[in-house]
Parts: structure tokens; C-alpha cells; sequence
């Protein structure tokens, strides 16, 4: 075995190690990004086409709920056309641990393009930024929607 | 679950084919590290390569799928960057083992691998869903106690290499502080998520600095107190600094109040300091540390071990003098604490930095999981487990490399020891079981509208 020989086999092995490196990175990648460079890549449109019978899905609609305040702060929710529900229950969506909220608290439902919040009965109160929810209300993006100590946030 | 993945929901996709995909790539690196380990020892393609190549590559299947069966929406990533971590480790055992140095065995390494992913297999099909460990707070802070006391009991417990930290039950030697550990995290997690309002909320502000209530001190008390016992009676330097900071980083993720970190490196610089005058073991590890290159100390062997590992870094140098053609034989003890440093004699800084890599994306995607997961008891405890796992390599690696005084710890996954690997398997059973709760798509409502609604998991 050569020195030459050797020299490239160490080389060439710790090219492969900073691939897999690289390769790992690029999954995380996808994971962090994925919902914003999906049209670029080439199998995700397909996947996205089918589930989608509606002819105008804007581009201004929210895409994720993310929650920007209280205990679980960071946490992100990808918007489908399912409903979210929120509250102490264990089978919520985002389940709370909030001495203030109750164990259904709120839901939130996607009709026409909008989201809609809505009051399922709390103790304490839904509120859409400084006013209380007393029936179901659109909610804008960006907007804070209060529950107990947790603020949530539609976002694109 | 047809539905289910026909939701547009790419975050959350299974990416099962990347999973698997990078498990190969992970297996093929190691058995390229075995050849490469062959051809520089003997100028051939070591005979057994395919025997630890394939061994390796069948556990990890059936790891990949019982992942896939119990736990479809698990991070794609843990396994294979384990993976490589745990295959590297066994290439090293076994490059160190060719030199003939005294405790390096590469198939009994290998034979606690496998069991490791049995464990591993295990837990994951156990403990369908996590959030049960934390009816178990109280339960499990008392098993990590007695798991931590039980190597200073006599009979039980034996002294090897100046530590008091091994227990022999039949023919083998448990570690048992390792799964400690574990216990300890999960008794963390269960108790701040009870007491975290209490501990954030209540208290005095003092020159920018909330300081807490007295009474609300008593854990962290008790935790330092545990922690300075096991120092003296164990004579187990890494594993109370490892406890100690994972608690009050478990502390600062519950509260956010930076009172509790300052208050941690209070304590923990006095205790260091106090233990420093009064138990010469200690001593002797600072001054190891600090006048490392004096020849007294060198030829003493009170600092040889880590020179030497030094040593061996730097005639690695950038690039390393390629796999097998290192001097590992030259570092004490090079297959299990100081595997760090053979590593890097043999892969240079660009190997070591692609190993360090492949660690921060383990933690990274642990602290992910603790960042996706929707309840706080997931949270503290992802986040407490890749903490434990990052402050582990740092103590070690920086002990190895000078930075900090060395202190007794096994490198994660790499280091030659059945009950490390074993607890750590253990661990990314957890944090994939999290990833899994965290990643899986909301519940799904069965009929459209009304007040009360059937929800289908």
C-alpha cells in the first residue's frame, strides 16, 4: 500500500463523514423550511396538488398557528383544513396547562379562506387582541389571540 | 391514517426514505472506517469488516423498523447520526484493541451495542406514550438516589481506577449512575412542571435580579448537596458537575429566570472551590489541569494521560495520519475516556469537527422535538435529555482538550462501557418517542361542526 494511496483513502473518508454531515443538514433543512421552499423541490408540489379541491387557495391565507407566549412558547401548529381546538384536554390540539384556561377552551375553523375563533364556553375568556370573543370572529394574521397566559399568532 | 397523510402537512412528514437512507449512508461510512482501519494497520481489507459491517447494518434495520412500526412520525434523523457515533466508537475499539492495549474489546462492544438496541426497541414499544413518566416524578427521583448511593454500599459496590462508582451483580460491573441519570431528568422534569409557577413567580427583585423565595431554594439545595455527596464518597468529579448543570439548565428552561443560573454557578464555584481545598483527589485534578506541561506533574502520571492525549491531537493535525496509523497505544485508557483524543491522532480537527457535528445535530434535533412537543412535560424533559447528552460531550471534550480540568466521563455513545451505551440507547428511545408525539398531525375531527366534537387519534 502506497503513502499516496493511503493519503487519498484518509482523504477521501473524511470527505465522506462531512457528506453525511452536509447530507444531515440538508433533511433539516427540509424540516425547518419546508413549507416555503416546497414549490422549488420536485416531489412536494405533487404531494400538495392532490389535497387541495379548493380552485383559490390565496396567498394571504396563515399557514401555521405559532405560539408566542406562555408556558409553551415556540410552539408551531401547521394549519390544514382541520379544525384546532384548545384547551386542558388532553385530546386538544394544543393542550394547555393554564390554571386560567379551560379544559375546552377555544376553537378555531377554517371557512372560506378565513379562520375562525370561537368561545367554546370558557371560564375566563377568549380574547382577539384587546376584546373579548363572544361569537365566532374572523381572525387576521398577526393578530394575538389571548388565552390565559398563552398567546397564540396566525402567521403565513 | 390514509387521510392523514393526504393533509398538506410537509412539516410533519414521515420522510421514512430519509431515515432510511441516511441509516445506510451511516453504515457504509462505517464499514469504509474498518477497511480504512485495515489498510493502515496491514496493507489489507480487514477479514472481519463484513461480519461488523453486517452486524451493525441488521441491528440497525430492526431498529428502523420498530421505529416504523411504533413509531411512524419519530425524527428521521436520530437514528442514523447515532448510528455513525456508536459505529465509529466500535472502529476505534477495535483499531485500539489491534494495538493491544489492556481492556479494548471490540466484540464485547459490539455484543452492548446490540443489546443497546434491544433496549432501545424495547422502550420504544413500551412506552407508547411518554407522558405516563410523568406520574412517576416522585418514583423516579427516589430510584435515581438509591441508583446513585448503591455503588458506596459495601459489598454492592467497587472501587476501580480511584472511582466508587461500579456495582457487580453476578459476572458483571453496572455502572449504575448512568441510569441515575435518566431517572434523575425525569424526576426534574415531572417536579418543575409542578412547581415551575411557584419558583418563577414568587420572590424579591433585587438589582436586576429576581431572586427567589428561601423556601423555593430547597431543591436546588438538595440537588448540589447530592451532588457534592457523590463527589466525596464516589470520588466522581464528572458526574456531580453533569447532574448538578443539568438541573439548574432544567430549572432556567421551566422559569427563565436567569436568578437560577447565577445562583448555580454560585454554588457550584463554592462547592468546587471548597472541594478543592479540602479533598486532595480534587487538588490533584486542578493542578493536573493547570500545570498540565510541568515535568513533576508529567512524570508523576498525575497529567501524563492528558498530555499525551494532547500529544496525540496535535500530530493529527489538520487532517489526522488516517485511520489505524495513529499511536493510540501511547494514551492511558485511549479506549474509553480519552477516545476523543485517539480519534482525533487518526481524523485530525476536520474528523473530530464532523464527530462534533454529527453530536450538535443529535442535540439539535432533540431540542427541536422539546421546541415541537405540545405539553410542558415534554418540553422540560426533551430538553433536559439533549442537554444531559450536550453537557456530557462538553465536560469530556473539554476535559480532553485542556479546556476545563478532566473529569472522569464517558464520551457518549463512543466510549467502551456497556451501561453508558445502554442509558444512552435508552435516552434516544425517549427522544424519539417524544419526536414522535411531537411530529404526529393533530387529531382529526370525524363529523364537520357542532359544539362537541368526536375526535379520532
Amino acid at each position: 500500500m502506497s503513502e499516496l494511496t493511503l493519503l487519498l483513502i484518509r482523504l477521501a473518508f473524511l470527505a465522506l463523514l462531512w457528506f453525511f454531515v452536509i447530507a444531515a443538514v440538508g433533511v433539516i433543512r427540509t424540516d425547518l423550511f419546508g413549507p416555503r421552499t416546497a414549490p422549488a423541490s420536485a416531489r412536494k408540489p405533487a404531494k400538495q396538488a392532490r389535497p387541495m379541491p379548493k380552485p383559490k387557495q390565496k396567498k394571504g391565507e396563515p399557514r401555521q398557528l405559532i405560539v408566542t407566549g406562555g408556558p409553551l412558547q415556540g410552539t408551531i401548529i401547521n394549519l390544514t383544513e382541520m379544525p384546532i381546538t384548545i384547551g386542558r384536554a388532553n385530546d386538544a390540539t394544543l393542550v394547555l396547562s393554564d390554571d386560567y384556561a379551560s379544559s375546552r377552551h377555544a376553537r378555531l375553523f377554517p371557512q372560506d379562506g378565513q379562520w375562525i375563533l370561537e368561545d367554546l364556553g370558557s371560564t375566563n375568556g377568549t380574547y382577539l387582541e384587546r376584546s373579548k370573543v363572544t361569537r365566532p370572529t374572523p381572525v387576521p394574521l398577526g393578530v394575538p389571540i389571548r388565552i390565559g397566559k398563552t398567546v397564540i399568532e396566525l402567521r403565513k | 391514517m390514509s387521510a392523514v397523510e393526504a393533509t398538506p402537512v410537509p412539516m410533519t412528514a414521515k420522510r421514512r426514505g430519509a431515515q432510511l437512507g441516511m441509516l445506510a449512508f451511516a453504515v457504509l461510512i462505517v464499514m469504509g472506517a474498518y477497511a480504512s482501519v485495515g489498510l493502515g494497520l496491514d496493507g489489507e481489507i480487514p477479514s472481519g469488516m463484513l461480519t461488523y459491517g453486517l452486524g451493525l447494518g441488521g441491528l440497525m434495520l430492526a431498529a428502523y423498523l420498530v421505529l416504523a412500526k411504533f413509531a411512524p412520525w419519530a425524527d428521521p434523523l436520530l437514528l442514523p447520526l447515532v448510528t455513525l457515533v456508536n459505529g465509529l466508537g466500535l472502529v476505534m475499539i477495535y483499531r485500539i484493541e489491534q494495538t493491544g492495549q489492556d481492556g479494548a474489546n471490540a466484540t464485547n462492544q459490539l455484543m452492548w451495542t446490540a443489546l443497546g438496541v434491544v433496549m432501545f426497541a424495547a422502550t420504544v414499544i413500551v412506552l407508547k406514550d411518554h407522558r405516563i413518566l410523568q406520574r412517576f416524578t416522585y418514583t423516579a427521583g427516589f430510584a435515581g438516589l438509591v441508583l446513585l448511593v448503591l455503588p458506596v454500599l459495601p459489598l454492592l459496590g467497587t472501587e476501580i481506577n480511584g472511582s466508587r462508582i461500579w456495582i457487580h451483580i453476578g459476572g458483571f460491573s453496572i455502572q449504575p449512575g448512568e441510569f441515575a441519570k435518566l431517572a434523575l431528568v425525569v424526576f426534574f422534569a415531572g417536579y418543575l412542571v409542578a412547581k415551575r409557577d411557584v419558583l418563577a413567580l414568587a420572590g424579591r427583585r433585587l438589582l436586576f435580579i429576581d431572586l427567589p423565595r428561601a423556601r423555593d431554594l430547597g431543591p436546588v439545595l438538595i440537588t448540589w448537596a447530592v451532588s457534592i455527596v457523590v463527589l466525596i464518597l464516589e470520588k466522581d468529579l464528572g458526574t456531580s458537575l453533569l447532574l448538578f448543570g443539568t438541573f439548574i439548565a432544567m430549572l432556567y428552561i421551566a422559569t427563565q429566570r436567569t436568578s437560577w443560573v447565577l445562583i448555580g454557578i454560585l454554588l457550584f464555584v463554592g462547592g468546587a472551590l471548597l472541594a478543592g481545598q479540602v479533598f486532595s483527589h480534587v487538588q490533584v485534578r486542578f493542578r493536573g489541569w493547570l500545570d498540565a506541561e510541568s515535568n513533576d506533574l508529567y512524570f508523576d502520571g498525575v497529567s501524563y494521560q492528558l498530555m499525551e492525549g494532547l500529544f496525540a491531537m496535535g500530530s493529527g493535525g489538520i487532517l489526522g495520519t488516517g485511520l489505524g496509523m495513529g499511536h493510540p497505544r501511547r494514551i492511558p485508557f485511549s479506549f474509553s475516556d480519552f477516545i476523543f483524543a485517539a480519534t482525533g491522532e487518526e481524523l485530525g480537527l476536520t474528523g473530530l469537527m464532523a464527530l462534533l457535528m454529527v453530536y450538535a445535530l443529535i442535540v439539535e434535533r432533540g431540542l427541536r422535538t422539546a421546541l415541537a412537543s405540545r405539553d410542558p412535560f415534554s418540553k422540560l424533559l426533551a430538553g433536559g435529555l439533549s442537554f444531559i447528552l450536550a453537557w456530557q460531550l462538553f465536560i469530556i471534550v473539554g476535559g480532553v482538550t485542556r479546556l476545563i480540568p478532566l473529569t472522569g466521563l464517558v464520551t457518549p455513545f463512543m466510549s467502551a462501557g456497556g451501561s453508558a451505551l445502554l442509558a444512552n440507547w435508552i435516552l434516544i428511545a425517549l427522544l424519539v418517542r417524544m419526536s414522535d408525539a411531537a411530529r404526529r398531525p393533530p387529531p382529526q375531527a370525524i363529523q364537520d361542526e357542532g359544539l362537541t366534537q368526536v375526535m379520532q387519534r
